[in-house]
């Protein structure tokens, strides 16, 4: 468990340090989680290592978006005199983003012959 | 004995109580859900944050006092983004072979959360003012912050705009890709991740390892397109 923690938070470290001293605009977290993915692929037998911790956070994950939620209720003042206009834009927006993106997977997944065949799961 | 104001005043300044109620409110959110037979709209984050809102209001406690507690489970979320690379990796043939579908759902699936949500909140009569801090909201939460502040934006409306945004893709997400019958756990996935980042993509964790998969995908690749696609789409509607 030592180890997995520590090989997480060592990609994490190296993100954050990419992404600030390269001045990139996407987040620490993310460019380790690109680093992990890389390092899997050239020694492979760490995702025995990792995948007790990994499944582990992963199954929870939920969980980690408690404190900042509890934060957001304290500044629901600041939709100010337009929480309905935004939580209509925000419902509507998102029921349009996943609507348009799984039907342009699935579309394009059967046009390019990339759609799931029986040899997998 | 020592008297019940005594303890609560000791018991309060630690970080103890808050993360020992972070956790509870959590469990307690988590066993409605499953009493619920995992019904999406028991969402387990929901529930815990109305109850810790609660307690914090009836106790006087500033959220600064929680945050001392809560911000072990917070940091989580960096290890937590980590840990998608697992997942990740092992599905690596599969997205590799998807690589066209993919693409496609990103940039379609990105360019119509901006973009539909700047319509709305505009035939809303929003504030032309607000729309910054709109614009990033699907991305996963410190990038939206960062490109709202590139914009002009507010960070704390961002914030709340897009835990909110998570929130409402996770609750409607199995219904509404059951209403369109979709089978394919990699487009529901994909599409959850990239409309509702971190929060959409715990859900999928929960639904099928597949769809999580696909959907930490999701959400790193939106985090990228959206600091390309906000500042574009944003200054057609100002």
């Amino acid at each position: 468990m030592i180890y997995a923690l520590l090989i997480l938070l060592a990609c994490q470290l190296a993100g954050e340090a990419a992404a600030r001293g390269l001045n990139l605009p996407f987040p620490g977290p993310v460019l380790g989680m690109v680093l992990l993915v890389a390092a899997l692929t050239a020694l492979p037998k760490l995702a025995d290592l990792l995948r007790p911790v990994t499944s582990g956070i992963l199954g929870h994950m939920s969980l980690l978006f408690v404190p900042a939620g509890v934060g957001v209720v304290g500044h629901f003042a600041a939709l100010g005199g337009q929480g309905l206009g935004l939580m209509l834009a925000l419902v509507l927006s998102t029921v349009a983003a996943i609507s348009v993106g799984a039907l342009t997977f699935v579309t394009v997944a059967r046009l390019t012959g990339a759609a799931e065949g029986a040899q997998d799961d | 004995m020592t008297d019940f104001a005594e303890i609560w005043s000791y018991l309060s300044r630690g970080p103890l109580l808050w993360l020992t109620a972070t956790l509870a409110a959590y469990a307690l959110g988590d066993a409605c859900f499953r009493a619920a037979n995992r019904a999406p709209i028991v969402n387990p984050v929901l529930i815990a944050v109305a109850c810790l809102a609660a307690l914090l209001h009836l106790t006087a406690t500033p959220y600064a006092t929680y945050f001392e507690g809560a911000q072990f489970v917070h940091f989580l979320l960096g290890p937590a983004t980590i840990s998608l690379a697992l997942p990740l990796w092992e599905n690596l043939h599969r997205v590799r072979r998807a690589a066209l579908p993919l693409g496609a759902a990103l940039l379609a699936g990105s360019f119509t959360a901006v973009v539909s949500a700047l319509a709305v909140a505009r035939a809303m009569g929003v504030d032309r003012a607000v729309l910054a801090s709109l614009a990033p909201k699907s991305a996963t939460a410190p990038v939206a912050i960062g490109i709202s502040q590139s914009l002009g934006g507010s960070p704390t409306l961002t914030a709340v705009l897009v835990i909110l945004t998570g929130i409402i893709g996770a609750v409607v997400a199995t219904p509404l890709l059951n209403l369109l019958g979709l089978k394919d756990w990699r487009a529901r996935g994909f599409a959850v991740g990239v409309a509702a980042h971190g929060i959409g993509t715990a859900r999928a964790f929960q639904v099928n390892p597949t769809a999580g998969a696909f959907a930490g995908l999701g959400m790193g690749l939106n985090a990228i397109l959206t600091a390309v696609l906000a500042p574009i789409v944003l200054a057609w509607f100002l």
